[in-house]
């Protein structure tokens, strides 16, 4: 059997279109756009083109409200960053508890720096409460940035509205929208959203190559100076082939989106029903009615997910895991702390992310082989007993924690 | 995915001795706090021997606390309990050929399911005896908790303070800012400012296994380390040249791709960790362009 990638939200296989459009960019015009000779007289172009790609998978007004970084992550630190420098009298930011850690670990070195951050926290369902939210906005707010959908379970903020809503309180908009772009639909020429981030490797174009998109008009402060690439709003020679490639993939993912909400939907759906009419005590966390049409977070109770994903990595295939122990920090995931996940089922959950490259056929490979692992870590749980968990597994098993 | 070893695989994979002992009379249930996983080890102690005949474990946890929890029982099956009170978070990870930095609570967490079965044996109340806190460096495994308890011990005040105290920073350095805010945290406390530039908080010479050593004893002693670390350095298109001892500072040159390598503070570092390990007593190594700052203010 070959391997079966169910990672997509961690990051995408490049597709094939998209390297050989990049290839010439390495050997043959690979002049430095600002050059005036024939080896670079064709990257200009290469570059509009891509620019213009970009534009009708997010549906901007303009071109040029497109700017090239190197990742979501600097998209989102150049968005927050130039917000608070540009209007240095306003001392709050506004975002919410299940943040992408470029967001939550930029807030934190801020606070220490004096600034206010209103965390917004989410249900059970992994919810905002937008009464709440309406409540923090003031003139003393910078930015308001919250992601548009979550990384582990796919929910759905109401990021439109929202930004509608900062937009008339006179506060900045930020999106990062990594998990997103190319999933779901979107205009933004018909949404006050003034900044978004998006990430190439999240969609098949390679990995080192981002967005960030700046609408017009919006108060703007590099955080790289330098040249004048980008209109010298991001300083630095351009990664001309890694464009040319996003541009590619950002058509492909507009051709595609209708299938992804459909062939792709009808896949995660099935992995999702399937494992949870066969495996007992498992569940699907975020908002079932409300999320990305790749991705479901299945909590398996009484075990842990490393363990798990070391079981299905031996059968062939890829997974990740909202445990603890698969992070280099071993901080136990904050999503899904904050949804309040107990806590012996946060440590199983399972995120499944699909791509247009997968198949019903590795959906029921997956199936075939999913009940075995759980069972096979089950037997060794403490919380466990032959075919259910222990009575009140609370109180049949207290460890004495150090 | 860890860079787990071969053994590690093989005990997750095929772990031994897993479920509870059916007529156990030892039970020792512990969780590791800083990633949530816990460990119930039950025992078959002989009354008369006190020897463990049996041992069994139910993990719920990750792949290294499962092949921790499955290879603790197979090193004390057939231990006294005497014995088996010996073994260290440090043999189980032996054992596994070896654990990720980040993982080596999980070997903590088994020998503490040891002391706590054995203690439940003996009647006795298994307490605790150390605190786990966040992993702040990952070279020498040094968390928060033992960093917080040496800067108030010791009256720690700049990084160098905590690395030569602890050990923690004195890597590959990533975990300075780290360790600045634990500083800036525990001084705010106790109403100081951390100040980077602060001088530096004397350590105490480490006790000498073999006596003191004189100033020539301890300058044949020091050439003999560094002809020992030379290969590798020259490995690198580099190497190391000692200039004077005055106390328990060296001063050494750094030649060839050593000299104004962005490495060279953390290579200083590892000849300092190496020096001390091997002559038993605190020695500081220093660029010898340091020397003549001292020269002066002796002037």
């Amino acid at each position: 059997m070959t391997d079966i990638y169910l990672d997509n939200n961690a990051t995408t296989k490049v597709d094939h279109a998209v390297v050989d459009v990049m290839i010439p960019y390495f050997l043959e015009q690979y002049g430095n756009p600002s050059s005036i000779h024939k080896f670079a007289d064709g990257v200009a172009r290469g570059l509009k083109q891509a620019r213009q790609q970009v534009q009708n998978l997010i549906g901007c007004e303009h071109d040029s409200e497109i700017i090239f970084t190197s990742c979501g992550t600097e998209s989102n630190s150049t968005a927050i960053l130039s917000a608070i420098k540009a209007q240095p009298n306003k001392k709050e930011i506004i975002t919410t508890t299940v943040e992408h850690p470029a967001i939550l670990s930029l807030c934190e070195a801020l606070e220490k720096e004096g600034y206010t951050i209103h965390r917004m926290p989410v249900d059970r369902a992994g919810r905002l409460n937008l009464e709440a939210y309406k409540k923090l906005l003031s003139d003393q707010v910078a930015i308001v940035s919250v992601m548009w959908a979550n990384n582990e379970t796919g929910t759905l903020f109401p990021v439109v509205e929202m930004a509608e809503l900062a937009h008339a309180a006179g506060v900045m908009f930020h999106t990062d929208a990594v998990q997103a772009v190319g999933k779901i639909p979107m205009m933004l020429q018909d949404t006050k959203i003034d900044m978004l981030s998006l990430s190439g490797h999240k969609l098949h174009a390679p990995k080192g190559i981002g967005v960030l998109y700046l609408r017009r008009g919006t108060r703007y402060r590099p955080l790289l100076r330098g040249g004048h690439q980008d209109r010298g709003r991001r300083a630095g020679t351009e990664n001309t082939a890694s464009i040319v490639g996003l541009g590619k993939a950002c058509e492909l993912a507009l051709e595609h989106i209708e299938y992804e909400n459909t062939h792709v939907k009808a896949m995660r759906d099935r992995l999702e029903r399937g494992i949870t009419e066969q495996i007992p005590h498992c569940f699907i966390t975020g908002d079932m009615n409300n999320r990305l049409p790749n991705t479901t977070d299945i909590a398996f109770e009484y075990i842990e997910g490393e363990a798990i994903l070391m079981l299905l990595n031996k059968a062939g295939i890829a997974a990740s895991s909202g445990s603890a122990c698969t992070s280099g920090s071993l901080e136990p995931s904050h999503v899904m702390r904050a949804m309040d996940i107990p806590y012996t089922a946060a440590h199983g959950t399972i995120r499944f992310s699909f791509s247009r490259y997968n198949s019903m056929h590795e959906v029921d490979e997956v199936l075939k082989v999913m009940p075995g692992v759980v069972a096979t870590l089950r037997k060794l749980s403490p919380y466990w007993d032959g075919n259910g968990p222990v009575a009140n597994p609370e109180q049949a098993f207290k460890p004495t924690y150090a | 995915m860890w860079d787990y070893s071969d053994k590690v695989k093989e005990h997750f994979f095929n772990p031994k001795n897993a479920g509870a002992v059916a007529d156990a009379n030892a039970i020792g249930e512990v969780g590791s706090i800083s990633c949530g996983d816990a460990l119930r080890l039950t025992l078959k102690v002989d009354d008369a021997s006190e020897v463990i005949l049996d041992a069994g474990f139910q993990t719920f946890g990750c792949g290294s606390a499962i092949a921790s929890s499955s290879v603790l029982t197979e090193i004390i099956k057939g231990m006294t309990i005497d014995e088996a009170l010996k073994v260290t978070n440090q043999d189980i990870a032996d054992h596994l050929e070896g654990l990720p930095p980040e993982k080596m609570h999980c070997s903590v967490m088994g020998r503490e399911a040891l002391q706590a079965a054995i203690a439940n044996y003996r009647g006795e109340e298994w307490a605790d005896d150390h605190e786990e806190g966040a992993l702040i460096c990952k070279c020498f495994a040094i968390d928060a908790v033992m960093i917080e308890e040496m800067v108030w011990a010791n009256k720690l005040r700049t990084v160098q303070d905590v690395t030569n105290f602890t050990k923690a920073g004195g890597g590959c350095a990533a975990c300075h800012e780290d360790i600045e805010a634990i500083l800036e945290k525990v001084l705010a406390e106790k109403g100081e400012k951390f100040d980077p530039e602060a001088a530096p908080v004397a350590k105490p010479v480490v006790a000498e296994v073999k006596g003191p050593l004189t100033n020539l004893q301890r300058i044949k002693k020091i050439e003999q380390v560094l002809e020992s670390l030379r290969p590798s350095l020259m490995a690198d298109g580099g190497d190391v040249e000692l200039v004077e001892v005055i106390g328990n500072t060296a001063y050494v040159n750094m030649t060839g791709a050593c000299s104004g390598c962005q490495m060279a503070a953390m290579t200083i570092a590892g000849i300092q960790q190496r020096l001390m390990e091997v002559m038993g007593e605190f020695i500081k190594v220093v660029p010898a362009s340091e020397m003549a700052k001292l020269v002066n203010i002796a002037a």
